[in-house]
């Protein structure tokens, strides 16, 4: 294999030939080099998306914090190459590397994927092939790394099993340390009991044994499915005694400080910011968000921590934005206060503040209107659905005189442009739930121009909708792709007369690929590997072409049909693929919110009421360790104990009413 | 007040181009918490001017901006702030405060410096005569994205060097004046060599 010097030097006869080469050799402030050396285990955090998107992504920056502060560990960083640039490290040889010391990646002794989105799977597997990893976890050795992949789509790891030794499900800022802290003592006691022999390599499965019994630590290869004859899951279980038969997610009780020294590229990237989280979790309840429904509980920051964080970050990057990040910012309990302290502490500094994900009411254009010294950008806000009938099934009911109201407002404050975003193909939409999107954005484009003349603009995003494992909607099938054609050219057809509207819209294509995905079972490994052998990578980008020849064969190849994953309403009794992993909110809660969601039910934010989803009991332990401001559930009553649910009794017949 | 700085670019900063470096230096300034001038208008912008662009994949010892503070500060504040603010592959060389009145940066320049390294074997005596017969021609008619020009007259100097170990290195000066500037990858294929087999350091600018 070749070493870092190698490399470099063949590096340096290839850059010049591919679009931006600053993607590929690394030299970013706040990186951190430590000595290759001295560090006992050795990390690759990977990105599986291309430089300028993965550079920037909080959650491997934390990781790689800490990794880094360990004294004996370190972590790097490595991104999907471009493919001019793959075409070019296969001609000539070049392993993918850690773009800090430029060691190949099958040096290391872990590598890390971040995998949010499940249009990165292809990526995953195109990776560990150009680091000369085999692709299949069976095929490893004890001469290879450990592959692990965490974020949000390890809510299902099971299409990806085949290729990843461990998932973690959950946070994992504290399950880092206990991954690395087994390692470490597994190479210890193995180099105790081969003396002479210090190279010798470990057991990998009794490695990967002792991983699987860590909490929030996955190991498919210890597990089995079964299944029914109609192709449903009958079981997944373990096939090992150690091994837990449900793995239940890991969170942190109080977050972490959050990281300052972000990465600054020496490249225009997507997102040149620093970022503070301000608050994880939501407690909004939206039936399609999977966000919402697997980072409960809410554990909000405090104002102090996220201003000094913010400044400290600011300090350190010269970024020209600052991002406050939640899933729903106006819920942040403090909000008024923290945008004042914000605009306070920036003041005259040249500084764009985002604030993303504001309710639709006057009080965010307030908050707006402080943290805007320069009003050129536009304002986003997210109604999803434009009839009161969606509204109430997706649990999200803003009523259209408050978005009327709002955005009149925002135009008559001074904002030109406003973005509205809205979601088509939930299976009870009808095409007057889509008309009424044309005559919602309509309306508010006439109400603006009253108050603001001419000059007012509306883009309206429309994306569509994928129903998504752990959450109310798991059960319901995706839209047809004639349908969402005949939706979107409906939308197009009224639209985009108006020159001043500006439509965005998915292809159906992406749409269904993420449903396959996200929908999978463990047979969906195997499409997915013929899917990357026929080509298929950067699945998040728009090649539609690549897309349908690598993908639609691959379903053929093994037999197994598209639409079982994505056009079929699942059973009542249905055993999910991903039933063994959990986000601690309860199957039966999902179910009933499903139920209410038929009936048109709108539940209200949860800090309210308490629906009992399952998370308090779930972490009332952890919760009382570490009592605390932050957490945003309602109290937990002590002496707690386990509530006997009634699981409810459903059918078949109760799901078509 | 107007400052020049003169830094050294190395490393992995050799694939940061032009527009990218400029966005580098205002981040390191307010890094350094440096007081920025900015331009007036509804888009205000740093003032910081780069002198003659450097393309990608070069090093540089002698790299060269201007940039106009707020506020007076003495040049060893400025020097010692940004040294901590900066990526590991940018060195200061020197900061110097500079008139006012002076013209702008890129029009005082005359010409850059280059030490080239080739990276592959060649024949010594066979590039000395290329080399020779180049400087000795009249008229050096080129092509470069279908434009046809004259690059004999910007070569200035051009000198090829042995190394103790046998390595050829090439040291050229080339004219840089704004709409007249030699390019060295188009004298090292004037000379039959691919530029993916040297390394180019710009080693001075000449005002």
């Amino acid at each position: 294999m070749l070493n870092s010097e190698q490399i470099e030097v063949k590096l340096d006869r290839i850059l010049l030939k591919v679009q931006k080469p600053g993607r590929y050799v690394g030299g970013e402030l706040n990186s951190t080099i430590k000595d290759w050396d001295k560090a006992n285990i050795r990390v690759a955090l990977i990105f599986p998306d291309v430089y300028d998107i993965g550079v920037s992504n909080v959650g491997l920056k934390i990781l790689y914090d800490q990794i880094n502060q360990r004294e004996d560990a370190l972590a790097e960083r490595a991104y999907a190459p471009w493919m001019d640039m793959e075409a070019l490290m296969r001609e000539h040889g070049i392993p993918l590397y850690g773009l800090e010391s430029k060691h190949p990646l099958a040096c290391f002794d872990l590598i890390g994927f971040s995998l949010p989105y499940e249009t990165l799977y292809t990526n995953t597997l195109n990776i560990l092939d150009l680091a000369g990893v085999p692709v299949r976890s069976v095929d490893r050795d004890e001469t290879h790394p450990i592959i692990i992949a965490g974020g949000h789509s390890a809510t299902n790891p099971e299409p990806m099993h085949a290729f990843i030794d461990a998932f973690v499900i959950g946070e994992g800022e504290e399950v880092i340390h206990d991954i690395l802290n087994t390692i470490q003592k597994i190479k210890r006691e193995h180099s105790k009991a081969n003396t002479n022999q210090t190279s010798l390599p470990f057991s990998r499965i009794a490695l990967l044994l002792d991983l699987a019994q860590i909490p929030g630590v996955y190991v498919p290869r210890f597990y089995e499915t079964t299944y029914l004859e109609d192709g449903t899951v009958a079981h997944t279980q373990p096939i090992h005694p150690k091994v837990p038969k449900i793995i239940k997610k890991r969170i942190v009780a109080k977050l972490l400080p959050p990281p300052i020294k972000f990465i600054v590229p020496n490249i225009e990237v997507v997102h040149n910011r620093a970022s503070v989280e301000i608050m994880r979790g939501c407690t909004r309840g939206c039936r399609f968000c999977q966000a919402g429904m697997i980072t409960r509980p809410v554990r909000e920051r405090g104002v102090q921590e996220i201003v000094d964080a913010a400044d400290a970050a600011i300090r350190s990057t010269g970024f020209e934005e600052l991002a406050l990040m939640s899933l729903s910012s106006s819920d942040y309990t403090h909000v008024a206060e923290l945008v004042n302290a914000i605009s306070k502490r920036f003041e005259g500094r040249k500084l764009t503040i985002a604030l993303p994900s504001l309710r639709i009411e006057t009080v965010s254009i307030d908050l707006m209107d402080k943290l805007k010294e320069h009003r050129s950008g536009g304002f986003t806000l997210a109604p999803e659905a434009a009839s009161e009938r969606m509204r109430r099934i997706i649990n999200k009911f803003i009523p259209d005189e408050d978005i009327i109201n709002t955005t009149r407002d925002i135009y008559s404050r001074g904002w030109t442009t406003i973005k509205l975003y809205f979601m088509i193909g939930h299976p009870s939409e009808t095409l007057e739930d889509v008309q009424a999107i044309v005559d919602l954005s309509r309306r508010v484009l006439e109400e603006g121009r009253k108050v603001a003349g001419w000059k007012v603009k509306l883009n309206v995003g429309v994306s569509t909708f994928v129903p998504k494992p752990q959450t109310p909607f798991q059960w319901v099938a995706c839209d047809t792709r004639e349908n969402i054609l005949e939706k979107q050219a409906m939308l197009k057809r009224q639209l985009l007369k108006d020159k001043n509207i500006k439509l965005s819209w998915t292809k159906p294509e992406d749409t269904l690929l993420e449903a396959w995905l996200t929908r999978g079972d463990r047979r969906m490994a195997e499409v997915i590997y013929s899917a990357w052998k026929n080509g298929a990578r950067f699945d998040a980008w728009g090649d539609e072409t690549i897309k349908q020849d690598a993908w639609l064969p691959a379903f053929e190849e093994h037999k197994l049909d598209p639409a079982f994953y994505t056009h079929r309403q699942r059973r009542a009794d249905e055993v999910f693929p991903w039933e063994h992993i959990t986000a601690a909110v309860r199957k039966s809660f999902l179910f009933q919110d499903f139920r209410q969601s038929l009936e048109g039910q709108i539940r209200v934010d949860c800090r309210l009421n308490c629906y009992a989803c399952g998370i308090l009991p779930t972490f009332a332990n952890l919760r009382r360790e570490n009592p605390g401001d932050g957490w945003k559930c309602p109290d937990v009553k002590s002496p707690f104990k386990v509530h006997n649910e009634k699981l409810l009794v459903v059918d078949d017949q109760a799901l078509n009413e | 007040m107007r400052t020049r700085i003169t830094f050294s670019k190395q490393g992995a900063l050799r694939y940061t181009g032009h527009l990218d470096l400029h966005r580098l230096w205002e981040r390191a300034m307010r890094r350094a918490d440096l007081p920025l001038s900015y331009s007036q208008g509804f888009h205000p912008q740093p003032k910081i001017s780069l002198a003659s662009a450097l393309p990608l994949g070069f090093s540089s010892q002698c790299e060269v901006l201007d940039v106009r503070f707020n506020e007076d500060i003495p040049t060893g504040v400025i020097a010692s702030r940004l040294k901590d603010s900066l990526p590991p592959d940018i060195q200061i060389a020197s900061v110097k405060i500079v008139d006012e009145r002076e013209p702008a940066l890129q029009t005082q320049i005359l010409s850059a410096a280059y030490d080239i390294q080739l990276t592959e074997p060649v024949d010594g005596a066979e590039l000395r005569k290329k080399a020779d017969a180049l400087m000795a021609s009249e008229s050096l008619p080129r092509e470069r994205r279908g434009k046809f020009y004259n690059l004999r007259p910007l070569i200035e100097t051009l000198t090829m060097v042995m190394g103790s170990n046998g390595a050829i290195s090439l040291q050229m000066k080339l004219a840089a004046r704004e709409g007249a500037t030699g390019r060295p990858e188009e004298v090292l294929n004037a000379l039959g060599i691919e530029p993916e087999y040297t390394r180019v350091e710009r080693t001075q600018l000449i005002f």
